[in-house]
């Protein structure tokens, strides 16, 4: 079975293994043979047949074929995606692929959303806008970076230099501020699509909405609802009211409701909404807001978010649209049980729901109750820390598995927990691809019984057969990890906290998980021994991550001389720690580009 | 410095009073059960102070199949709330029993005390808010440093959203506040204040609307709207989705339990709690 290869050109490494033959493979193999029809073989015809080749790990089997092939492919890639901006240096890529429309690009491990990564690590995107705008690239319209920091000089690049550009997207990205939005509003003509997702922007005081051209726009979507600046909302009206294709359109919460309302009439044919603050403008709170007439007004809206601070009595305005939502996003709005019965209970359609633990099991009930087409569920803890109350338990998570029969992802805090509840939930829910359980209070075991939570999480990975991603939590012994290691064959990424007793814990897995390309773990009893009893799978991984572990210099060493095609970073903060042999945090990646040369000083490359 | 030294109150951690202890007003050898948000109080304070956690003998393994026969002052289901024991440094859920409250008579509440119970405490804010003021000080200060770095795993962007970090990095307490008839609400960070005197001088500056009128038949303060005069009560929500009179307990436990904050026309009020003085105590 072909591993994902998400970053790695696999011309190069010999680590990787033989893809499947492809059938135009085979049809080389035999016109060897046959002479004559070797000519039909032009390189036109193969560049129309390989147009149906999408997806990239076909693309990359096809490039492997011929010297011929692998150029023909170069050229008629349309996406290169690049999980680990570290994996390959941007000149190989801008170099391979110069006819590329979309650049997809991701940097700096999950951790980094918790603080563990410090800061100025890395990921930078200025050497791949270098390296593309070097080379042309006048195809570019699309690039997607994901955590990755992004100069506004970088911005300025992409919207002068390439001509067709239209859709920039950067989540959970950082380094830029207002200045470059303005820039890119201004200086792309075509701009089709911003899309700012939890991102971190700096506020340079710009109004970058009324950088936009004074024409009629292209915008099809525009999200700035992570911008925290305030914003020239006439500007914004006008952009909305010119913008005829926009369908997609995310506030900030600088955006009161009465200004929603607004701009909700200006945009009848919105698809995608976030609805700012959702509360009424501090200076004029008496205003009298009509928003269930501009509910009505959309008739095409299937996808809410924002609510960033609800007052609670608006939210039975969206009601016109609840009967077709897919989509409800109510992750910043702490509401009550009854406050999301009233508008849940008509949301049939519902595919996608993150609410706050606000809504307490009650309002998971009333969910499962009613949203029998749930894929996706998250639900956040209002109060993220270790010793709060606590909004939902295993009551919740049980009528969740027993009401959505669907269900293919979830994201559960809790404070409380039992093995019964998830087992109900593994063998309700058989459609599970994402399972990521998180019960707040570290090495907390089974609130009833008192036992390890090692049976539950076994379930998970016993009965849902397409299981793909996997978080524990929880008291957990090495047996969790042995049932993980048998069971989780199809497990890709797994996320591990506080968890296992001894290094037998991370044999299992990296043993018995042959798909398993990510793998992130703090604060787990794992050693030199377990990690060295990896080194068999490492080049086929995306990455490892372990901080906090029992991890020593000469353990990381061993695993970088073992492995020449992997790159193994110790990030050392602590001044203090001298000779100390021990290390803090551990990330390693497979790269064909070797150690790279931004490396900031607390950065040890094996 | 404990609030114990210095008010007459017996300060309200969430305890457990064993039985031979009764006698005692002022506590003793309780367990201290650290309150959500209070893990890093307690687990600073651990060892300080004579009143604060002492291990009855006995319970260091068996905790808490102990506690929970042993007679309490409260009523028992004073709430689902797991608190976090910790012996020996381990954390193991617990059934609170009950939470123990008291006034200036000395007296132990339930946490869940009627209203009629309330109406002649604190909403006359006299002196005896003036020693909890000073508890206020810098040992009070929650800051989230005993937290886990990155642990629970949630974004720090979802952590300034929430409000639960207010700017200096500690842990605030916005609640919301909503008026009866009004359609717009303010967020105050309770821990910016130290006694429910400044909470409620604080109101009518959100809300320009009301001011402060001291009633002449007591020495209660009510918010009254200046243009139609109507009075309101501030009222809250507290953990377990009860409405209760704000000033039914000291400042520090409505604190931690308040989730939202509601000012109440006066006339609905009179559903919670009756203002005809009840046979009480108070001498404030």
């Amino acid at each position: 079975m072909t591993h994902d290869q998400p970053s790695a050109m696999s011309i190069d490494s010999d680590d990787n293994a033989p893809p499947d033959p492809s059938p135009a493979a085979s049809a080389v193999g035999s016109t060897k043979q046959r002479p004559d029809l070797q000519a039909a073989f032009t390189d036109d015809v193969l560049e129309s047949v390989l147009r149906f080749v999408t997806h990239r790990r076909d693309r990359n089997a096809v490039s492997l074929v011929s010297q011929a092939w692998y150029k023909v492919e170069a050229r008629t890639r349309s996406e290169v995606f690049i999980g680990n901006c570290y994996a390959i240096e941007p000149e190989r890529v801008a170099e391979r692929f110069d006819r590329v429309r979309t650049l997809v690009l991701k940097g700096k491990p999950r951790f980094a959303d918790f603080d563990l990564v410090p800061h100025n690590w890395g990921a930078h995107f200025s050497p791949w806008v270098r390296a593309i705008a070097q080379r042309g690239f006048q195809w570019l319209e699309r690039v997607s970076l994901k955590r990755m920091s992004v100069t506004d000089e970088d911005i300025g690049v992409l919207a002068r230099v390439f001509p067709g550009f239209k859709e920039l997207s950067l989540v959970c990205c950082d380094g830029f501020s207002t200045k470059g939005l303005a820039v890119l509003a201004g200086g792309c003509r075509q701009l089709r699509g911003l899309e700012l997702i939890e991102d971190d922007v700096v506020d340079d005081g710009v109004d970058w909405l009324a950088c936009f051209p004074e024409t009629t726009t292209s915008l099809v979507s525009l999200c700035f609802d992570c911008v925290e600046c305030a914003v020239n909302f006439d500007a914004l009206e006008s952009l909305v009211a010119r913008s005829r294709s926009l369908k997609k359109l995310t506030l900030n919460r600088h955006v009161s409701v009465g200004q929603l309302q607004r701009l909700m009439l200006r945009a009848p044919q919105l698809t995608h909404l976030g609805t700012g603050s959702f509360s009424p403008d501090p200076n004029a709170p008496d205003q009298e807001v009509d928003l269930v007439s501009a509910f009505n007004a959309c008739k095409f809206l299937h996808c809410l978010s924002g609510f960033r601070e609800i007052l609670a009595e608006y939210l039975p305005a969206i009601s016109p649209v609840c009967a077709n939502l897919t989509s409800l996003n109510l992750s910043l709005a702490d509401i009550t049980a009854a406050e999301l019965e009233a508008i849940v209970f008509q949301c049939h359609k519902l595919q996608l729901l993150w609410v706050l633990d606000s809504v307490r099991d009650r309002g998971l009930q009333a969910v499962a109750s009613t949203c029998k087409d749930l894929r996706d569920l998250r639900v956040f803890p209002v109060d993220p820390r270790e010793d709060s109350e606590g909004g939902v338990t295993e009551v919740g998570l049980v009528a969740i598995s027993e009401g959505c029969r669907k269900l293919q992802s979830i994201l559960y805090f809790c404070q409380q927990m039992t093995n019964a509840a998830v087992v109900t939930m593994s063998r309700n829910c058989s459609e599970l691809t994402v399972f990521r359980l998180c019960i707040m209070g570290r090495h907390r075991p089974d609130h009833v019984t008192g036992e390890p939570m090692d049976e539950g999480f076994g379930a998970i990975v016993r009965y849902c057969k397409k299981l793909t991603r996997l978080a524990v939590s929880g008291l957990l012994t090495d047996r969790a990890f042995m049932n993980i290691g048998m069971y989780g064959k199809t497990v890709q990424t797994l996320s591990v906290a506080f968890a296992g007793d001894s290094d037998m814990a991370l044999k299992y897995v990296l043993e018995g998980c042959p798909n398993l390309q990510k793998l992130e773990i703090r604060d787990s009893p794992f050693g030199d021994a377990g990690l060295l009893s990896g080194v068999h799978h490492y080049c086929n991984m995306r990455f490892l991550w372990m901080s906090s572990c029992r991890l020593t210099m000469s353990g990381c060493q061993e695993v970088a001389r073992s492995l020449p095609h992997l790159v193994v970073e110790v990030i050392r903060e602590r001044e203090e720690q001298g000779d100390d042999d021990s290390v803090e945090k551990l990330y390693l990646y497979r790269s064909v580009s070797g150690p790279r040369n931004d490396a900031p000083p607390f950065v040890s490359i094996m | 410095m404990h609030r114990r030294s210095r008010n007459p109150e017996p300060h309200l951690f969430i305890s457990l009073v064993t039985s031979h202890q009764r006698k005692e007003k002022h506590s003793t050898q309780i367990l201290k059960l650290s309150a959500p948000g209070n893990s890093e109080k307690s687990s600073g304070n651990s060892n300080s102070g004579s009143d604060s956690v002492e291990r009855s003998p006995g319970n260091e393994k068996c905790g808490l199949n102990f506690m929970e026969t042993e007679l309490t002052l409260g009523l028992p289901g004073g709430g689902r709330n797991n608190l976090e024991l910790e012996l020996a440094g381990k954390s193991q859920p617990v059934k609170r029993e009950a939470e123990i409250a008291g006034n200036s008579a000395g007296k132990c509440f339930p946490a869940k005390r009627g209203f009629s119970e309330t109406v002649d405490l604190n909403l006359s804010f006299s002196g005896k808010e003036e020693a909890e003021k000073k508890d206020s000080g810098p040992g009070n200060t929650r800051v989230a440093k005993v937290q886990i770095v990155g642990w629970p795993p949630v974004r720090s962007s979802f952590k300034k959203n929430n409000n639960s970090i207010n700017n200096n990095n500690e842990i605030a307490s916005y609640v919301k506040v909503a008026v009866d008839g009004a359609p717009y609400l303010r967020k105050v960070d309770l821990q910016t204040y130290s006694t429910y005197q400044q909470l409620l001088t604080a109101l009518p500056n959100l809300f320009a609307c009301f001011t402060i009128c001291q009633s002449e038949y007591s020495s209660e303060s009510k918010l009254v709207d200046i243009s139609s005069g109507t009075e309101y009560v501030p009222t809250y929500e507290d953990k377990d989705g009860d409405w209760m009179l704000v000033g039914d307990v000291p400042w520090q436990m409505f604190v931690e339990s308040c989730k939202r904050l509601r000012l109440m026309k006066s006339s609905e009020a009179m559903g919670l709690a009756p203002r005809t003085p009840q046979k009480c105590t108070n001498n404030g």
